[in-house]
């Protein structure tokens, strides 16, 4: 299984490089306690956050990983979680994938 | 309620290719100017930063930000206050549109052939037809039915119809009705071309000789329709009355019109009837007037047939010259542009007509606007033609009361 050596920095600054530049969210508003609800995050959103990981690290992200994530923080964690496991953590992740 | 109860209109909002609300369609219109630019009528004064957040701005295709603009300017004027009494369970949103999300469908079509894991996660919602719908719904807070309606050219027109539908069966007590479209699209004006639907000319130029086809156009219309007793209780401003409406097909074929008007004749009648009007009430009509060589041949049989021996007394004209085809919202801006003239009492032109065609004799305002009347009168009354691809007929029978103009 090959895993990514990705520091969570890197992730925390891709996310709040998207939350500003795709979501127009005022950069002060961004912090790591800062909840979804605040800061107007949907699930539409998160499909967008999801594709640009995909993009860069190859990782699929899903709506059912978002689940009992409650503020930026934890959407770092998860999405740092998923890259740092690899690509190929997915594949055993999705037994009904092509 | 009665079958025929009239509806009230009290709010109405657009944004054509005369520029971002109705005073720029109604009056530009009135003044003789043309929308049209390069054979196209885009919507050029429209800038979506000017109204709407970025988020929006990309969660919306035109056509539902055009939608959502025309609604806000309705909603202004209709001036609900807090007291208004009207429930947001008893509100509906019905907007039609000829195809919903066009520019979200082509650029996602490009992708997904490339990799469809790129397609944007906001495809769907952007393209759906019914978008405008649930974006006006969820704005404003409305929880009644909402809906598209499609029905190709006459898309806007059917949403009317529908919202008095609604009103009257009880089913709601106000319903925001209209159209929207974008389709200056690479697909639809290729397709519409190959159909020899468009006009080569890139000329609107309903009932004259040389008329070659429809200029492709965008935009959006949205009226707000009430319950007379609604609106009389909360003391709003009427700007006029759908009476009735009158709906069918000519089922003939797919495209063509029937070369009789039969469906165009029955719907006249029927939007006629359902208004409690008989033919010597009606004062002007909004012609479909396409600029298609079928459509203004068969519209003015049928007006003939339906007006009988006042038709060639009754001002007839297309908007349609003045800012081309907006597909499923030219019922839903047309509409609005004849309770404006029904207001002024002033017939608009229908642009560019400076030779009309053998058999094409009715008064069709060639060129310049016109009092309606000698004298004014305390009300006027329409009908408002829309046809559309499919063989759909639908006609709106519109009325208001004259506005003081102030001197």
């Amino acid at each position: 299984m090959s895993t990514q050596t990705v520091p969570r920095e890197e992730i925390e600054e891709l996310v709040r490089e998207l939350l500003v530049d795709e979501l127009d969210i005022e950069p002060e508003m961004i912090r790591p306690e800062a909840t979804m609800e605040s800061l107007d995050i949907d699930s539409l959103d998160l499909v967008e956050i999801g594709q640009i990981v995909q993009r860069r690290y190859g990782v699929r992200i899903k709506a059912a990983d978002a689940e009992g994530v409650a503020d930026l923080g934890g959407v770092v964690d998860m999405i740092h979680a998923k890259v740092v496991a690899g690509p190929d953590a997915q594949a055993d992740d999705e037994p009904d994938a092509a | 309620m009665p079958d025929h109860a009239p509806i009230a209109v009290t709010g109405m909002g657009c944004v054509s290719p005369l520029g971002v609300g109705v005073a720029a369609l109604t009056e530009g219109w009135s003044a003789g100017r043309s929308g049209i630019v390069d054979g196209l009528g885009r919507c050029r004064d429209f800038d979506a930063k000017e109204f709407l957040a970025r988020k929006e701005i990309k969660r919306f295709d035109p056509f539902t930000q055009f939608a959502v603009v025309a609604a806000a300017e309705a909603m202004a004027q209709a001036d609900w206050g807090e007291d208004s009494g009207i429930a947001p369970e008893r509100v509906g949103v019905v907007v039609g549109s000829g195809s919903g999300g066009t520019r979200t469908l082509e650029e996602g079509a490009e992708v997904v052939d490339v990799d469809p894991l790129e397609v944007s996660g906001l495809t769907v919602p952007k393209m759906m037809a019914n978008a405008a719908a649930g974006v006006i719904a969820l704005r404003h807070g409305f929880r009644g039915p909402a809906f598209a309606v499609v029905s190709a050219c006459s898309s806007g027109s059917d949403a009317i119809a529908d919202g008095v539908r609604m009103i009257r069966l009880g089913e709601a007590d106000a319903v925001l009705v209209g159209g929207a479209e974008a389709q200056i699209q690479k697909l639809p004006m290729a397709a519409f071309g190959i159909m020899e639907a468009l006009s080569p000319t890139g000329m609107s130029r309903p009932f004259d000789r040389r008329r070659d086809g429809f200029v492709m156009a965008e935009g959006a219309g949205i009226l707000v329709l009430e319950r007379a007793d609604v609106a009389r209780a909360r003391g709003a401003d009427v700007l006029g009355w759908v009476l009735g409406y009158g709906v069918s097909n000519d089922a003939y074929h797919l495209v063509a019109p029937h070369p009789e008007g039969r469906g165009a004749i029955q719907a006249m009648r029927l939007a006629l009837a359902n208004a409690g009007l008989e033919p010597g009430d009606v004062d002007y009509v909004n012609a479909h007037g396409t600029g298609t060589p079928a459509n203004d041949a068969t519209e003015t049989h049928a007006i003939k047939q339906v007006l009988g021996a006042r038709a060639p007394e009754v001002p007839v004209s297309s908007l349609k010259s003045a800012i081309g085809h907006l597909i499923g919202a030219a019922g839903a801006l047309e509409a609005i542009a004849t309770i404006g003239a029904l207001r002024a009492q002033v017939a608009p032109p229908t642009l560019n007509l400076e030779d009309p065609d053998d058999g094409l004799d009715l008064d069709y305002v060639a060129l310049r606007s016109r009092p309606m009347f000698d004298a004014p009168r305390e009300r006027a009354v329409a009908l408002s033609n829309s046809f559309g691809f499919g063989g759909h007929n639908s006609v709106l029978a519109l009325a208001a009361d004259r506005q003081e103009v102030a001197a």
